[in-house]
């Protein structure tokens, strides 16, 4: 018999305590129903002292009193139903279906905390992605079972960017078989009509499975609804052996609401208010992809957060930073001169991108035309500097070189359009044919042979420089 | 009176905080076992008859109630056979053998276990019958892997005469190999392992003065800001500078006998990279696979986080167990940041009064504690061996004020600042040479000078303050632009950008350039010296700075790292006669 508590003797925003409790585990769930509704609340206890336990209720606490409730302790952890049926639904960011198709039936309930995969049982992620974006492909290559965020800021064309790369990516390989995990967290209702619509238009709806927290939903609800989306993206990636491709948008609306739950609990603060748990907190999120040696699944990871007041060194793009594997970085100045996708390629990085590419996997020349690209364009950034304060014309002729190849570079290697999806070769050889616009000698990270074997002799550039 | 079966009971649970009474019979920093699943805590406060335990696994399921039992002992690690080669978590449970329990995740309530107990190892007996054993003094040896051979001593508190040896032979590491007869008369047995608290740094006879490098091949870090052997380094930067990437290659070029590899608090995949990569890197000394001398401490960010924090003093004892066998071992610590943060954490959770940043206010002594243990020292039975710890920082927002990166430039002698602009640069590695220091260029002044020339310090000097005075000339041309610095100072800029490419940047990808000896290290720089004074020779006799700084001989210089291969110098002194030879041309044109 399932003992029922009739008394709450705190209530603090999502936190609620009760006394007296006897045979209670820590991360037991707890269902709370109100008298006058039919509606169960969800809770789970994050704290036990003595016979008080906290509980952090993961739907809104508006109407409770300390009288008009019966808590019951259900004796389970936070557990949700998986199966093959999972496809084509939508659930909540408790897991419930929200959909109208009734509610899943399985053997298999899974933990939505996981547990950590212990590292000898991973596989380290060599296989190249093409999403024919030739900013990510050339750049900073994406690689199946990698996690790579795209650290973005309100406004900017994110959403774009991940719906173009869930229609192009090509994550498949050998293995054909592919699911997409969508988890919206405290994201606008035209947000996630927008996912919908690309999944529908891409003909992929049903191999698509959605959690979606409103911006309006209760806030205690953002935590575990990425939780809910990994472990279905676990459960299909490792036992039914899919490609798993995860898109959670937004993490920054679920760190506020990590903070927000700590405050009320009333926890020593860290940077900015957020908890110092936060980096282990997110850890337990980004560290669930990845692939194994014993399952051809994999789980590839695409978080998306935006930057508060575009600041890199906010503590949730710079936390997110030392745990992932890279991360595309969205800027505003080439939003504004309409360079689409936006991406700033220097701060950007993958980190996964050195085993996954060149000879074998892409082309020989990758890595040292990636290299050489950045600092061309690094160089860039310095004449540009430079050029605020002298002025164009009284730059030396190299320099001005350097001032042509980044608008080149912006222009017609950045700037590409939603629906334009370029080859890996396509990619790598508009590449050596902007970097015609320099002097051989300033092509110092490629040898000899790779200048003599890829760089054009005839461009638009330097027929323009003869004819000049 | 019997510590062993000592109960407490469980009063609350908060993450991996656990509180409890009927603790009046525990030890502080005691090792528990707690609730039914026996998860491993560690008593961490004693308040009468109430304690606080850390627990080292998951606490999900605990209840208030249940029960706690004492083991009598202090959190240890078991020192024997078995360590080189593997993979342990923060406590030293070996990852292979967990994921025979579990194919892939590691679950709670594994319960304690360390070495192989199966395995038997070809054990070689050091003493005989009627022998007197000081503490620390080897009794026996096995050759563990191809590389290291280790030695079984006496623990530090004991000592006696050897009252009878097995024959040489293969023993398992329960077996017992020797009796000793203590002072005391007591006769205890001897097999091939030893336990010792991680808490408690092994004793040693002497410290001396770090005196030798620690040879790393990567320019930067040997010629300009070297590590020594028994010192200290720390290797803060943002994500995305390299920290990960700068440890890797330490762990796997640097000349150390055996590395510990601590990965505490950082991504899966990079422990999997070195188990999936070291085996298949062959070091340049031995000719064996590097894998043979590294031992590995795995706590990847989403492992428990009190473990975290025990996992570095996991990883400095086993090498102090090393140290003491004679071996000069190098510790990679990444990242020790992760690991403050694990005492943040705890703390938060003990409700102790925060200092900055949420930190506790023991953070300074912890780190130095922790940094003390590194060090040159003459061990108990008169060997010389080495600690060097080389701690990567993870500083938040890549900002060098905050409090770890600050309390950790107290400890240690060597700091290789990693620069956001570098990385984003693509220079790698991104060590930044103007925040960059080592305090140990004094120390081993009189091993340059005998080991490689006494002229290698003045050049390293009279180089580096050639990339100060660029950069001060940098600020000016931000100013007034290149073109309108008189030649001198043009030449000074485009000789700064020889030593930033083609000594500074160095490609850890490229087979030749990945390890460089410190020969070619001086040669390269004795080059870039060359034709800098060659340069200045012919800007006074008239030579203008554009012919200089556009000649194809630079193209050469920049290059020079990959087209000289490290085994064969002569070719530099080619490269020095082409010089030579455009210069004296050069001069007879003007």
């Amino acid at each position: 018999m399932k003992k029922e508590y009739l008394k709450i003797d705190n209530i603090n925003g999502s936190i609620i305590e009760i006394d007296d409790v006897d045979d209670v585990f820590y991360g037991e769930v707890v269902n709370i129903k109100e008298e006058s509704s039919d509606e169960i609340k969800k809770g789970k206890v994050v704290k036990l002292d003595e016979d008080k336990a906290t509980i952090q209720v993961f739907q809104s606490t508006t109407g409770l009193a300390s009288d008009n409730a019966t808590t019951v302790f259900t004796g389970k952890s936070f557990d949700i139903p998986e199966s093959k049926e999972v496809l084509g639904r939508i659930f909540n960011g408790l897991g419930e279906p929200i959909d109208g198709g009734g509610n899943l039936y399985s053997g298999e309930e899974k933990d939505i905390d996981g547990a950590p995969i212990n590292p000898i049982s991973r596989q380290y992620p060599r296989n190249f992605v093409q999403t024919g974006i030739s900013s990510i492909d050339v750049l900073m290559t994406l690689i199946r079972g990698q996690k790579l965020p795209i650290f973005s800021g309100n406004g900017l064309s994110h959403n774009q960017l991940a719906a173009q790369i869930v229609k192009q990516a090509r994550l498949t390989g050998d293995n054909e078989d592919f699911a997409i995990v969508f988890c919206a967290i405290g994201v606008k209702h035209d947000d996630e009509q927008f996912f919908r619509k690309t999944f529908e238009e891409a003909n992929v709806m049903d191999h698509v499975v959605m959690y979606i927290n409103y911006a309006n939903d209760p806030v205690a609800e953002r935590n575990s609804a990425p939780r809910c989306a990994l472990t279905t993206a676990e459960y299909l990636a490792f036992e039914e052996n899919k490609n798993v491709l995860v898109i959670i948008s937004d993490i920054t609306a679920y760190a506020e609401a990590l903070r927000e739950i700590s405050s009320a609990r009333e926890e020593v603060p860290s940077r900015k208010g957020y908890p110092g748990y936060m980096y282990s907190d997110f850890a337990s999120l980004y560290e669930r992809a990845g692939m194994l040696k014993d399952s051809p699944g994999s789980i590839t990871f695409l978080p998306i957060l935006t930057m508060p007041n575009d600041d890199i060194t906010h503590p949730i793009p710079d936390l997110t930073g030392f745990i992932t594997e890279g991360q595309i970085v969205l800027n505003r100045d080439l939003e504004q001169q309409s360079i689409y996708p936006p991406i700033d390629i220097l701060p950007s990085l993958s980190r996964l991108m050195k085993d996954g590419i060149g000879e074998g996997f892409t082309r020989e020349d990758h890595q040292d035309l990636a290299n050489q690209l950045f600092a061309a364009y690094s160089r860039v950034m310095e004449v540009r500097d430079l050029s605020q304060i002298m002025g164009e014309d009284d730059l030396s002729e190299l320099d001005k070189k350097y001032m042509e190849f980044g608008r080149e570079f912006e222009n017609r290697f950045l700037n590409q359009s939603f629906d334009e999806n370029r080859s890996i070769i396509e990619s790598l050889d508009l590449g050596w044919e902007l970097l015609t616009i320099l002097p051989q000698t300033e092509l110092n990270r490629l040898s000899p042979e790779l200048i003599e074997k890829y760089l054009p002799k005839n461009t638009r550039y330097t027929v323009e420089a003869f004819n000049g | 009176m019997s510590s062993q079966s000592n109960t407490a009971t469980v009063t609350g649970i908060n993450g991996p905080v656990v509180t409890a009474k009927g603790m009046s019979n525990f030890k502080m920093r005691e090792m528990v076992t707690v609730g039914p699943k026996l998860l491993i805590g560690e008593v961490i406060i004693l308040d009468g008859d109430k304690g606080t335990i850390q627990v080292y696994e998951e606490t999900v399921g605990l209840k208030v109630g249940d029960q706690i039992q004492s083991t009598g002992k202090p959190l240890s690690v078991r020192l024997g056979p078995g360590l080189l080669k593997n993979m342990f978590d923060g406590i030293e449970r070996p990852l292979t053998k967990i994921r025979e329990i579990s194919p892939v995740f590691i679950p709670e309530g594994i319960g304690l276990m360390n070495l192989d107990e199966e395995k038997k190892w070809p054990v070689e007996i050091l003493v005989k019958e009627g022998d007197v054993l000081e503490p620390g003094d080897p009794y026996a040896q096995i050759k563990e892997t191809e590389m290291i051979t280790i030695k079984l001593m006496t623990s530090p508190e004991q000592a006696g005469t050897v009252k009878s040896v097995q024959p040489d032979g293969e023993y398992s590491i329960n077996e017992p190999l020797i009796e000793l007869e203590t002072k005391d008369g007591e006769i205890i047995n001897l097999d091939s392992t030893q336990d010792w608290s991680i808490r408690q740094p092994r004793p040693v006879k002497a410290r001396l003065e770090p005196d030798e490098i620690l040879l790393t091949g990567t320019r930067i870090i040997d010629t300009f800001f070297p590590l020594a052997k028994g010192g200290t380094a720390a290797i803060p930067g943002g994500f995305g500078t390299g920290k990960t990437m700068t440890q890797h290659q330490l762990a796997k070029w640097s000349d150390a006998d055996v590395i510990i590899y601590i990965g505490c608090g950082e991504r899966g995949n990079e422990m999997t990279e070195v188990i999936e990569d070291f085996p298949n890197l062959i070091d340049p000394r031995s000719g064996k696979s590097i894998m043979e001398r590294t031992v590995m401490i795995a706590n990847t960010s989403n492992m428990p986080v009190a473990a975290r924090e025990a996992s570095i003093y996991t990883g400095i004892t086993i090498a102090e167990w090393f140290r003491d066998m004679g071996y000069n071992v190098a510790i990679m610590a990444d990242s020790t940041s992760r690991w403050a943060e694990a005492l943040r954490e705890i703390s938060g959770r003990l409700e102790e009064m925060p200092a900055e940043e949420g930190y506790p206010a023991y953070l300074s002594s912890r780190i130095a504690e922790f940094y003390e243990r590194a060090g040159s020292v003459k061990t108990l039975n008169g060997e010389k061996g080495s600690i060097s710890i080389i701690g990567a920082v993870s500083p938040a927002g890549g900002d060098f004020s905050e409090p770890v990166t600050e309390n950790t430039k107290r400890f240690v002698n060597t700091f290789l600042g990693l620069d956001r602009d570098l990385a984003y640069a693509r220079h790698y590695p991104a060590i930044n040479w103007l925040t960059s220091y080592s305090g140990y260029i004094k120390d081993l002044g009189d091993w340059f000078d005998d080991n490689v020339s006494d002229e290698f310090i003045p050049l390293r000097n009279k180089m580096l303050d050639l990339l100060y005075r660029e950069d001060k000339l940098q600020e000016m041309v931000m100013l007034i632009g290149e073109e309108a610095l008189p030649n001198d100072q043009k030449w000074i800029i485009n000789v700064a950008k020889l030593l930033r490419i083609g000594f500074l940047q160095q490609n850890f990808f490229d087979n030749e350039d990945m390890f460089v000896p410190l020969e070619k290290q001086y040669g390269m720089l004795q080059t870039i010296d060359h034709i800098y004074e060659r340069g200045l020779e012919g800007l006074r006799y008239g030579i203008p700075s554009s012919e200089l700084i556009n000649a194809d001989l630079n193209d050469k210089i920049l290059k020079m790292k990959y087209t000289i291969p490290n085994n064969d110098l002569s070719q530099l002194k080619k490269l020095n006669q082409e010089i030579d030879d455009f210069y004296d041309a050069l001069l007879r044109r003007y």
